[in-house]
């Protein structure tokens, strides 16, 4: 590699601006939109030269949209609201959940022990529309239709397998002497767990949390199935707002923004762990 | 430090035994997947009846029914038409694409390692959202993509609403979105490969396409093989993107697995179709990910043993 023309330097600099502009270009292009109004959306030829507002945003945030049929309410910061608590209400359960089963799974070799954390992976990768149908209906009869705990429940289709199996290679990571020379120091089981294990794995465990609050986040068959309008996180309720508001285009651009800004926001500070979270522990990054 | 920790400690109410220990731990994480593998377990019983939710008086077992209509009904075969060739030209596309963006970026410098985070974006936006994103800018009359193809002499060119470029437009999308995540594990795998055969075929002035071909590309194929699955796995029951974008439309041009199965239950409510549909689709997923899970659990053994 270190013998490199100038033509073929020249040509990788060309090939990477034109993957670079690919998969920037979209976002910086709804990005400006969300500051335009209708008018300058609508010019041909587009242009990027024009006098920013802020008024999309302000329709937003008051949740007043002004049509040429007069008001309407949207609930689009009620959806902003949903995505918050459903992501870190889900995340927090699968963490409670999933550390000490993680933990059991890295220490103990017990009998079952890898067939279960199998089922749990196998969860990952099962069509969601099949549980999510026939859970319509047990939702239903419990009584668990539309609501945040039914939500919350599903959600861990998404965040537990992930939290499993990173923290699992986390746990695995650290020394199984360091423990046994405390427990043989006297202390009982839990103290070992809560003073050294957990401490140790601390930074894989947060990690691990970051990526299921994205992946949660992003979700958005689960609610689109069980949740109604005012449950429904930005996923789902943005595609609404497409229908409802019909041709506020930078209404659109502008609450696509303030939905994908918090994962991407996270993305960027935890970017160091998205390679070991997105392939489940298999490849570190 | 130890003895006032032993001390403060009440003596225990209850003790776990040690054999027990790793049960109580795993139990919870359990009892709420089982919760989960209730409604599978509906599903096939659904796929095997007759299930209307608008006649929900002629609901009986016909068994194999559901699935022997498959055979003569057109509408299947579309779908599995539809579906598998969407999953194959993403995949391969990004594959590509992937490796060759990887390659780009496999030396660490500055700048190469900022392109990268910044590559990883698309991955983290809701694919749903990111969908819309591409439906503004494909819309007709103020779509900057509409434009630009105007510019080329495309005009009226209807991106996802004709029949024609739907399949196209959202492929498009899939590789916006999915493509980083190809890169990304495709350029941990690069920077892990050991540096000797590197040097050794440098020493010996051994051509480039042979060094790709014969070192790079074998080295490279477990990691190669585990975004391949893991893609496919994906994509195969892609929902998000089709349903945010057409809706599985125009007509039934993109009624993949999962569309078709959302649509069928919701809006047909016939639901044994569209259960035996999704048994279907999760057979395929299910070999595959058995296939994949070996592959895997390799690519983590060696990735545990280097760390």
């Amino acid at each position: 590699m270190e013998t490199m023309s100038p033509l073929e330097r020249v040509l990788r600099g060309l090939a990477l601006t034109l993957v670079v502009v690919f998969f920037m270009f979209p976002i910086f292009w709804i990005f400006l939109m969300s500051f335009q109004t209708n008018e300058t959306i609508l010019a041909i030829p587009p242009s990027i030269v024009f006098s920013p507002t802020l008024s999309n945003y302000a329709a937003l945030i008051t949740g007043k949209l002004q049509t040429a049929a007069g008001t309407l309410d949207i609930a689009f910061m009620r959806n902003l609201g949903n995505s918050i608590f459903l992501s870190v209400a889900s995340v927090a359960v699968a963490l409670v959940l999933g550390v000490p089963a993680a933990y059991a799974f890295a220490r103990h070799k017990f009998k079952g022990s890898e067939d279960i954390a199998f089922t749990l992976l196998s969860f990952r990768f099962a069509p969601p529309l099949l549980v999510l149908l026939p859970l319509t209906q047990y939702f239903q009869w419990l009584g668990l239709s539309n609501t945040y705990f039914g939500l919350i429940w599903v959600y861990q289709l998404i965040c537990l397998p992930l939290i499993l199996w990173i923290v699992r290679g986390y746990f695995e990571d650290i020394s199984a002497d360091v423990e046994y020379a405390y427990r043989i120091a006297g202390h009982s089981w839990f103290a070992t767990f809560r003073k050294i294990a957990l401490p140790l794995a601390g930074p894989g465990i947060a990690a691990a949390g970051l990526l299921a609050f994205i992946f949660a986040w992003n979700n958005f068959v689960f609610a689109l199935v069980l949740a109604s309008a005012d449950k429904q996180p930005v996923t789902v309720g943005a595609l609404a707002f497409v229908t409802s508001s019909g041709i506020q285009y930078g209404q659109i651009a502008a609450a696509i923004v303030l939905s994908v800004t918090p994962t991407l926001a996270l993305a960027l500070y935890a970017q160091r762990y998205l390679v070991e979270g997105l392939s489940l522990g298999a490849v570190k990054g | 430090m130890a003895s006032t920790e032993t001390l403060r400690r009440p003596a225990s109410g209850f003790r776990i035994s040690r054999k027990m220990l790793p049960y109580v731990l795993s139990l919870p994480a359990l009892l709420v997947c089982i919760g989960i593998l209730i409604p599978f377990f509906t599903a096939v019983i659904y796929s095997f009846q007759r299930y209307r939710l608008s006649q929900p008086w002629s609901r009986q077992f016909n068994w194999g029914e559901n699935y022997l209509n498959f055979f003569t009904d057109p509408a299947f075969w579309n779908t599995l038409k539809v579906s598998l060739l969407y999953a194959g030209i993403t995949v391969t596309l990004e594959l590509l694409l992937g490796l060759g963006i990887a390659l780009l970026l496999q030396r660490r410098s500055t700048i190469n390692n900022f392109i990268s985070i910044m590559l990883l974006l698309p991955l983290m936006i809701a694919p749903a959202l990111a969908a819309l994103m591409w439906k503004l800018m494909t819309n007709p009359s103020f779509g900057i993509l509409s434009y630009l193809a105007s510019l080329i002499g495309l005009h009226d060119f209807r991106w996802a609403s004709s029949p024609d470029t739907a399949l196209l437009t959202v492929v498009l999308v899939d590789i916006w979105v999915y493509t980083p995540f190809i890169m990304i594990l495709l350029l941990a795998g690069l920077r892990s490969l050991p540096t000797q055969p590197f040097e050794a075929a440098a020493l010996d002035g051994v051509p480039r396409s042979f060094v790709f071909f014969r070192i790079t590309l074998p080295m490279l194929t477990p990691y190669i093989l585990t975004a391949t699955l893991f893609r496919l796995l994906d994509s195969i029951q892609q929902f998000d993107i089709i349903y945010a974008m057409t809706q599985g439309g125009p007509g039934n041009t993109l009624t993949v697995f999962q569309v078709e199965a959302y649509l069928n239950f919701f809006q047909s409510t016939n639901v044994g179709r569209s259960a035996a549909l999704l048994i279907i689709l999760w057979a395929i997923t299910y070999t595959l990910s058995n296939v994949f899970i070996k592959n895997w659990l390799r690519l983590r053994e060696r990735a545990r043993g280097e760390a």
